[in-house]
């Protein structure tokens, strides 16, 4: 796989060892002549010096057999149209934006660009794991639409040593799998919940906090 | 089309000033957007629009504009890329009728034309006056 990214400081350098690391071949753009300098003797990457949201540089770079691009500078106007310009002037099949101000984010998918915004992810997961210790870890799939959580259930759990089919679950959650001495277990009816029981939760934004209420607990 | 207009005019420079001073002054309802407060001290005595401090990259500030309520939006920052990012957005999100970018990189515009995009690009404009002027001058000596 052939990535294109265009960005700079430690979001660019970290994410180029990681995917040079994964065995892909990734192309840099920096407008700075130091960084650059910089990033092509620390990693095994091509490096372009120049504004990656010129199409001549975007073309020296090799965006024409580019099956990625990312677009990840501090400026969303710039990461907006360097996605536009790989689409319409060189036909790379994905293009992905950052969105510096998470409102862009939206912004940026009615535009066509797929985007992301690292406020929200990192906001929705602080927020998570600040309110209910006992969450381990939230990955929200389907561009946010579905949370996958996993969470430890302790002793004042309500839920500890009901029968699933007993708890009354809200509408559109599931429990995916029960994780017990290491042993995952995919749940039915019968099956009893545990003190120490590691869960794994699919549910909906919107009845994110209410599921998670069901089983940890009102907590002050 | 309504006798009075609500224009967003981004960027209070040089020709962002001189829009809004011209649409203001024959009436029309003016809001200029700019980064720097300092860029309004070019707009006239008599000017009595709206001046907004922010980057217009930012949905909060575009908002705070009205942006919704505008006829016509003029992007004209020092920035292509403000001003192309701008234009859609007022375009496809805020549904303003009329837009304009200006966007100095004449490879840039034919890019945007294929978005729908109306712009206007300094560069190719002065090129041609230029072009125009030395083809005049030679008719005018007879070795056209």
């Amino acid at each position: 796989m052939k990535v294109l990214i265009v960005g700079s400081g430690n979001t660019l350098y970290f994410l180029c060892r990681n995917f040079t690391a994964k065995g892909y071949q990734v192309i840099l753009i920096n407008r700075d002549r130091e960084e650059c300098v910089q990033l092509a003797r620390q990693l095994s990457a091509m490096v372009v010096c120049g504004d990656g949201s010129d199409a001549t540089i975007l073309k020296e770079a090799g965006a024409m057999g580019a099956d990625v691009v990312l677009a990840v500078t501090p400026n969303d106007q710039d990461n907006l149209v360097i996605c536009q310009l790989a689409v319409l002037q060189f036909a790379v099949p994905r293009v992905l934006a950052l969105a510096n101000d998470p409102d862009n984010a939206e912004v940026f998918e009615k535009l066509g660009v797929s985007a992301f915004s690292t406020t929200h992810i990192v906001g929705s997961l602080i927020e998570q794991r600040v309110s209910l210790e006992q969450i381990i870890n939230l990955l929200p799939v389907g561009e946010g639409r579905v949370n996958v959580t996993e969470i430890i259930l302790g002793h004042d759990s309500p839920v500890a040593g009901k029968r699933l089919k007993d708890i009354n679950l809200p509408e559109n959650a599931l429990v995916a799998v029960v994780i017990r001495n290491d042993q995952p277990i995919v749940p039915r009816g019968g099956n009893e919940l545990l003190i120490g029981d590691r869960i794994v939760l699919i549910t909906l934004p919107e009845n994110h906090g209410l599921v998670l209420k069901t089983f940890t607990g009102e907590r002050k | 089309m309504k006798n009075s207009l609500y224009i967003v005019i981004i960027g209070c420079g040089r020709l962002g000033s001189l829009l809004a001073n011209q649409l203001s002054r024959v009436g029309h309802s003016v809001v200029v957007i700019d980064t720097d407060e300092s860029t309004f001290d070019d707009l006239s005595p008599d000017f009595s629009g709206f001046r907004v401090v922010g980057e217009a990259t930012r949905m909060a500030v575009l908002k705070e504009a009205k942006l919704k309520n505008a006829d016509v939006l003029f992007a004209a920052t020092h920035e292509d890329n403000v001003n192309l990012m701008v234009a859609q957005v007022a375009r496809k999100v805020f549904n303003v009728q009329h837009v304009l970018a200006r966007v100095f990189d004449p490879r840039r515009e034919q890019v945007y034309d294929q978005l729908g995009i109306e712009t206007i690009c300094p560069t190719s404009v002065a090129a041609e006056m230029f072009l125009l002027a030395v083809a005049s001058d030679r008719a005018a000596r007879g070795d056209a």
